[in-house]
């Protein structure tokens, strides 16, 4: 393991990795029921979060929802 | 009362509402209760990464149970944007169903209707059952059927404006035009509002802020699903002509003093 910088929601983000989408989510502390998440522009299924390798330079974008109209 | 049905799916109120915008999620829960709608919106938006979602969320206020969700995709303004909160909005939710907005003004908010129809047409490809928010526009509510919308949801008037259906002729063509439910979405600003757009033949109608931003949401939320109710049977009693000049509702014959 060693640090990883990716684009987590538009920012820069470090982190110990590389991780699964469920590692990162866990390390986030984000219920994982609630949310969506896209990895390098593929919008992933939740049942592929235990499988999916972030690493160096990805794009990570984790969403849920709000108030709208 | 006549069903109302999307894409297969039938709902037990012609009205929809979002979760923008109450006072509180409390106030919010009363006015939803209180509206007897089955299905509400909401939009897809980043998490944020210093709460995270330990804290309360918004999924906490609705019964999903009893509320269906459409995601919608506020916010976007180009097809790429849409089509990528569409399928977030699919993977966080419980359906393949989407309000997709493609705006095309910051000050108006008005849809940009090119973009729309190939965002439409793409996500339909895609499985998608596409409600598209457009314009009061014949023309291209028939290009977002071609293209495979599911309803067609023209507005009254601005989002958020509470101005009124402010071309109802328009809203009356497309009913006549659309072989799909037609939803006046956005632009009511109170209960005659909904019922004029339920009169013009709207087979439901949209709305946020006119609850949301009312001094008691649930109130309004009461009033908004009486209105729906009342604007729909109008529509199907079928309303009198109108004409210039008075006609007696009381017989002519018989008066005393004659």
């Amino acid at each position: 393991m060693s640090a990883v910088t990716i684009t987590l929601n538009g920012d820069p983000f470090d982190v110990s990795g590389p991780l699964t989408i469920s590692e990162l989510l866990a390390r986030l502390d984000i219920d994982a029921r609630r949310v969506a998440v896209e990895h390098n522009l593929v919008v992933l299924k939740r049942t592929t979060f235990d499988g999916v390798v972030v690493r160096e330079g990805d794009q990570v974008e984790i969403v849920n929802f709000v108030g709208g109209g | 009362m006549d069903s109302f049905t999307i894409a297969g799916k039938t709902f037990a109120s012609r009205l929809i509402i979002g979760t923008g915008k109450y006072p509180s999620h409390a106030v919010m829960v009363r006015a939803h209760e209180a509206s007897g709608a089955d299905m509400v919106t909401v939009a897809v938006r980043r998490v944020n990464l210093v709460r995270g979602t330990k804290e309360e969320s918004l999924l906490d206020y609705i019964d999903t149970s009893k509320y269906f969700l459409l995601p919608n995709t506020a916010g976007c303004y180009t097809v790429d944007d849409a089509v990528r909160t569409a399928r977030l909005g699919r993977e966080a939710g419980l359906s393949n169903w989407v309000k997709l907005e493609v705006i095309g003004d910051e000050r108006t908010l008005f849809p940009d209707n090119e973009a729309l129809v190939e965002a439409t047409r793409v996500l339909v490809r895609e499985g998608f059952v596409v409600l598209p928010y457009t314009s009061d526009d014949p023309v291209v509510c028939r290009k977002l059927e071609d293209a495979g919308a599911a309803a067609v949801m023209p507005l009254g008037a601005p989002i958020g404006s509470g101005l009124g259906i402010q071309n109802p002729n328009n809203i009356r063509i497309i009913r006549e035009f659309s072989r799909v439910p037609v939803i006046v979405d956005a632009g009511v600003g109170t209960a005659s509002d909904a019922a004029f757009a339920m009169e013009l033949g709207a087979d439901g109608v949209l709305m946020n802020t006119a609850i949301a931003g009312a001094q008691d949401p649930p109130a309004m939320a009461e009033a908004m699903k009486h209105a729906v109710l009342a604007g729909r049977l109008a529509y199907l009693a079928g309303r009198i002509p109108r004409k210039l000049y008075a006609t007696a509702s009381s017989p002519l014959e018989g008066l005393v003093g004659r």
